[in-house]
């Protein structure tokens, strides 16, 4: 494949293309559900997946095919699919795009893992705020229900597959996929203790897959084009294929770029997305989502893989990259970010539901001019008092911005503290409680 | 009530889901496209359309922050405020906003047109800064262009400058 082929974003790209099923159908689209079903045992394709390396992009990159093999195989009742289409990690626009202008490709791969899981039903947790996105998928499903390709007796072959889209109301936890199974039930959308893993008991507490709009959308295209051609794309073998990174922050081009996975970050920014929107160099960036740790110009020759990724330090997580110019204050970035967990905390377990509100108050206290030299004691002393210790991995994600930009930045802290303290002594500014 | 005018809107929304419970947020969005907000009594039918208690319905309803508990403007104008469309503007823009209106974050105008939130991501981050007007989009606002949608709106209840099925760079703009 040449390098930068893309494959998800190939029909959209087309000018005057619609996202409509004739226009998708025209593109060859629904060619790999009929290659599938009836044809190739739902096993076979389940082993498909898991040969063409697929991991989840929903941000932990669990191999897909493998999460499958999750479920119990002696078991006849009902289970389900779950599509998670809440995307509400900042820096995160890639599922919206997905949805919106090639609603029947999501589809189309909610169906082949219908298929293969042996799923009647499946629904798509799409963010509340997403009302034109949910507004299209009705429509598509319609559309697909119409033609055969959804609904009972799916192409003719007796198979029920029936998809209903469920709106989420405002909450990001929602993404986690225990709190997104408590918020399909009607419930508060509190993640679950795991294990139990939803594979056993998930939604009505009977067996469930939760996967990414992303990681559906890659199906049709690993059918029809093969495993193998899957596993070439990217660096396989750990991170095969191409990931659509969002890119915001202060580059010339922000916005959606497929590549395939192993590009450094210095490609990304520099040549897909423009470089910088002015002169001032580059100082920072995350590379996957709020909940990534920032990284610096050093790291800009790492590779955008999940291995590499971590390996400097940080995660590829939902693949949202975002940039920040020379100029930008860093304790004000981890503030803001801070101030979205804290109030994103779903207040189940309480090192997130106070350790986020106390980060919060220190913060924004060494912001204010009133900070105190230990005070970043207090933080380092709270993130390690919160990460692992927590129902989710919300807690881990949540100490990120400050550990991070402690690490890379803490002269920025230190500097502020040190003219707090030149300004004379204050009244030390104790946190309170107060929530929202 | 929602039970006589929405009958088949609600058969048709029991009838996705096994467990009953699945259809409260469903429902109160119903509620709340019928009154603007989630009232007391819509709190009350839906739960007993639904076989739960009150509270029930109370407890759910309080997590998310979409359901409003109390009327609010004819316009909700929600901007927001993350590290990603901080980055861009946002920050001046919901001053600008604020001029404007001559309201606070959280408060409604006196003509009762519009209620100003801010809030965090709402995954358009690449086209920051951004808003949300009930349920449409408005993206790489500019206060120009946040001045034309004010006036679009008062004026003709909509404006054509909401976002459309979205995707960013458009093909024409790519390198
Ligand atoms: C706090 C938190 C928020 C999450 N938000 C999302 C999200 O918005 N969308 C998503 O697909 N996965 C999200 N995830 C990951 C899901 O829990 C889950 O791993 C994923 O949906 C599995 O799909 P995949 O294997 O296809 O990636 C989140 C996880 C955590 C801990
Ligand atoms: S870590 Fe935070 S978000 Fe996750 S369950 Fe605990 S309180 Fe809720
Ligand atoms: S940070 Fe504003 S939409 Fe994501």
């Amino acid at each position: 494949m040449p390098k930068h082929e893309p494959v998800l974003l190939k029909n959209m790209l087309q000018p005057g293309y619609t996202g409509s099923l004739a226009d998708y159908e025209r593109a060859g689209g629904y060619q790999a559900l009929r290659t599938v079903l009836g044809k190739i045992p739902p096993a076979e394709v389940t082993h498909m997946v898991i040969k063409s390396g697929l991991r989840g992009r929903g941000g932990a990159g669990f191999p897909t095919g493998v999460k499958w093999g999750f479920l119990p195989k002696d078991y006849t009742g009902p289970k389900y699919l779950c599509c998670n289409a809440d995307e509400s990690e900042p820096g995160t626009f890639k599922d919206r795009q997905l949805m919106e202008r090639d609603p029947h490709q999501v589809l189309e791969g909610i169906a082949i893992a219908c298929y293969a899981i042996g799923v009647e039903t499946a629904y798509i947790y799409i963010r509340g705020e997403f009302a034109l996105g949910a507004k299209i998928l009705e429509a598509a499903i319609r559309e697909a229900r119409a033609a055969g390709y959804l609904g009972t007796n799916v192409l003719g072959t007796g198979r029920t597959m029936n998809v209903w889209v469920h709106r989420g109301a405002g909450a990001y936890i929602c993404g986690e996929e225990t709190a997104l199974l408590e918020s399909l039930e009607g419930k508060r959308g509190l993640p679950r203790v795991k294990p139990p893993f939803p594979a056993t008991h998930g939604l009505y507490n009977k067996p469930t897959v939760v996967n990414n709009v992303e990681t559906l959308a890659n199906l049709p295209h690993i059918i029809t084009r093969g495993p193998d051609w899957f596993a070439s794309i990217g660096s396989p073998p750990k991170s095969a294929g191409t990931r659509i990174f969002c890119v915001s922050g202060h580059v010339k081009r922000p916005g959606n770029y497929e590549v395939p996975m192993g590009i450094t970050c210095r490609e990304l920014i520099f040549e897909q997305a423009g470089g910088m929107r002015s002169d001032k160099p580059l100082k920072a960036f995350i590379p996957g989502g709020a909940s990534a740790p920032f990284l610096t110009p050093d790291h800009l020759d790492v590779k955008l893989d999940f291995e590499s990724v971590a390996q400097a330090g940080s995660m590829l997580g939902s693949g949202g990259v975002t940039v920040m110019e020379e100029g930008t204050d860093m304790v004000w970035a981890a503030l803001r970010l801070t101030e979205f967990f804290y109030h994103e905390s779903c207040g189940k377990c309480s090192p997130c539901r106070e350790g986020s509100s106390w980060l919060v108050q220190t913060l924004r206290r060494i912001v204010a001019g009133q900070g105190r030299m230990q005070d970043l004691e207090t933080l380092t002393d709270l993130c390690q008092n919160i990460a692992g210790r927590t129902v989710c991995a919300f807690g881990d994600a949540e100490v990120s911005p400050i550990l991070s930009t402690l690490k890379y930045w803490r002269h920025e802290y230190e500097a502020l503290i040190r003219a707090a303290e030149a300004d004379g002594p204050t009244e030390l500014l104790m946190p309170t409680a107060a929530r929202h | 009530m929602l039970k006589e005018k929405y009958k088949a809107e609600i058969d048709e929304i029991l009838s996705r889901y096994p467990v009953r419970r699945s259809a409260l947020l469903p429902l109160l969005y119903l509620a709340q496209q019928e009154e603007g907000y989630v009232s007391e009594p819509a709190m009350k039918e839906i739960a007993s359309i639904l076989r739960l208690t009150p509270p029930q319905v109370y407890e759910t309803v309080t997590f998310y922050t979409m359901f409003n508990l109390k009327p609010i403007g004819r316009f909700h104008i929600q901007v927001c405020k993350s590290l990603m469309c901080a980055l861009v503007g946002s920050d001046p823009l919901i001053g600008w906003l604020e001029a404007k209106l001559d309201v606070k974050p959280g408060d409604t105008t006196k003509d009762g047109l519009f209620t100003l939130s801010k809030v965090e991501c709402l995954g358009a981050c690449g086209t920051g800064p951004m808003m949300q007007i009930n349920s449409d989009y408005y993206e790489r606002l500019t206060e120009e262009k946040v001045d034309r949608i004010l006036a679009d709106l008062k004026r003709d209840g909509t404006s054509t400058l909401k976002s459309g099925p979205f995707m960013w760079p458009e093909p024409a703009q790519r390198a």
